[in-house]
């Protein structure tokens, strides 16, 4: 049924550092190997060598520039996957109850089997998070790799998501955000976690954390006391070759 | 959004024939035997032609089926589940007439209201969507349902009432446009807001995750239909409302009916394809684009 659950009994999600992440795709190409191996339909490349190279991904990293209104530009890496949602449009608009979200977890998914490929619930979608396979003909999306994350064949270590158990950076983090005390939700109250587009009410439960503001040429550092140059005259060699280099004709700059 | 031409010639024909289905089925005397039958042979051409060239656009066609599941929460599947309701209670409504010279009324009547209400779920699946604000308003169904009364009362040959509402239909088609122009800026909905970055500046595009461009994009952008959309809703304006009523105010004559109706699918056509080829779907903020 493509109603959605009142409540799930966690809610499983990511935090995305937009301060540490730099932008090096690892977490893309690491979820692309994972799920063209794994759960359901492989995601498929057009043309992978030839003109127009495209291919299903679930997860995708954009780069933005971000012009404050003083002050230097600053760049953000800036990855995005399926949310998760809370209030997910993509499930209820589903006309075949292919979509849903889970009770246990609040992961939301596609039951391939179902799937018609009518492509409603990408149209739903605010976050560009479902991608109709184009050789497969149903949707795919971010499964916050639920093959792995119960998986008790893999090491411990490795029942997290493909993309946090990649990114070199440390720059995404796996957890339940239902529960206050866990390492994602502090870090989301710590660090002033925020919500794509929330004007559209989908209650996302990934969470984004602001990239630190960018320093200013202005600002004092603490080493510059340590910095002041030692001789504001130059001495020995480089002294005799200051004063040699004066007495030549043709002037000083 | 990309202007699929299945659904586009879906939403045409089958409005137009759940319109003439209406119609027929309202109608306090209606035609019998063979008359009927060219009535309802029209009407089932179109609404079935056009859902079955809807099901084209499906990655598993095979499986459409499925889609009369979940009517509860999906406006698609509630299309599906009252098209075929709407069908089947018109094709007895038909068969009565046709075979038996018998006005059902009911059926007739109970086949009126759902082919009407196919209609309206249709036009729901465009307005529920809050990522398309160009869609997002009470005025898509307001749009399609006059559309569909008014194509089909031409087809059925109610002059008066075919003037009527073509006119009513050009009204909203004409709000329609202009509220959709300054829907995507008017929802508030940004660069800035999707990437939670807007507070701090004015947020740019630098680099899309790949060189090429991937479904979303050729899903979502579509930039194509743009440059001439004001001429072509000339062309549309021209074609589904100006000629039709120019053609059934003059001295009726069968060619006239023929070129009025001709005209006013054309023109729906072309105003369906901007409907889809001038909406701004919300992912094309994240590509910078619109």
């Amino acid at each position: 049924m493509t109603d959605l659950p009142a409540k799930t009994d966690r809610t499983l999600g990511l935090v995305i550092d937009l301060d540490t992440c730099v932008g090096c795709h690892a977490c893309v190409i690491s979820c692309k190997g994972w799920n063209t191996e794994n759960y359901g339909a492989p995601l498929s490349d057009q043309r992978p060598y030839g003109t127009e190279p495209m291919g299903t991904f679930l997860n995708r990293v954009h780069s933005y520039e971000v012009q404050p209104e003083q002050g230097n530009a600053q760049t953000v890496h800036f990855p995005k996957s399926c949310l998760h949602c809370e209030n997910a449009p993509c499930v209820t608009v589903c006309p075949t109850g292919a979509s849903y979200k889970r009770v246990e977890d609040g992961i939301v998914l596609v039951n391939e089997d179902h799937c018609i490929g009518c492509g409603l619930c990408a149209w739903a979608c605010p976050y560009g998070a479902r991608e109709l396979d184009q050789a497969e003909g149903v949707m795919k999306k971010c499964t916050l790799c639920v093959d792995r994350i119960y998986n008790e064949n893999l090491p411990e270590e490795d029942q997290i998501p493909s993309c946090v158990r990649t990114c070199p950076a440390g720059a995404r983090h796996f957890g339940d955000l239902s529960d206050p005390t866990s390492d994602v939700s502090q870090l989301v109250e710590s660090r002033g976690g925020f919500d794509l587009m929330p004007e559209m009410g989908t209650l996302p439960v990934n969470k984004y954390l602001p990239p630190r503001l960018k320093d200013s040429w202005d600002d004092q550092s603490l080493l510059a006391p340590l910095l002041e140059p030692v001789a504001e005259e130059p001495q020995g060699f480089l002294g005799w070759l200051d004063k040699a280099l004066d007495k030549l004709p043709g002037g000083t700059a | 959004m990309h202007p699929a031409p299945s659904v586009i010639v879906f939403s045409t024909l089958s409005g137009l024939g759940f319109g003439l289905l209406f119609w027929l089925g309202i109608d306090p005397t209606p035609p019998t035997g063979l008359t009927a039958f060219v009535f309802f042979a029209i009407a089932y051409a179109l609404s079935v032609g056009g859902l079955i060239s809807s099901t084209f656009h499906l990655g598993h066609p095979e499986r459409a089926w499925r889609a009369l599941s979940q009517w509860r929460s999906s406006w698609l599947s509630r299309e599906g589940v009252s098209a075929v309701l709407a069908l089947l209670f018109m094709g007895l409504y038909a068969i009565s007439l046709i075979f038996l010279e018998m006005n059902a009324t009911a059926l007739g009547l109970i086949g009126a209201a759902l082919s009407l209400f196919t209609v309206f779920t249709t036009s729901m699946i465009y307005a529920q969507l809050d990522t398309v604000p160009r869609w997002k308003t009470p005025l898509t169904p307001a749009l399609y349902l006059s559309f569909s009364l008014a194509g089909g009362a031409l087809l059925s040959g109610r002059v008066n009432m075919a003037i009527l509402l073509l006119v009513i239909a050009a009204i909203f088609q004409f709000i329609w446009w202009q509220r959709g122009d300054a829907a995507l800026s008017d929802s508030g909905t940004d660069l800035g807001t999707a990437t939670g970055l807007g507070e701090r500046g004015t947020v740019r595009s630098m680099a899309h995750p790949h060189t090429a461009p991937n479904y979303l994009v050729k899903e979502f952008i579509y930039v194509i239909g743009r440059k001439h959309a004001q001429k072509l809703r000339r062309i549309a304006f021209g074609l589904t409302f100006v000629l039709p009523i120019i053609c059934l105010l003059l001295t009726f004559s069968h060619v006239l009916a023929i070129i009025a109706v001709l005209s006013h699918v054309a023109g729906v056509a072309t105003s369906r394809w901007l409907f889809f080829a001038e909406a701004e779907h919300v992912v094309g903020l994240y590509y910078g684009m619109r």
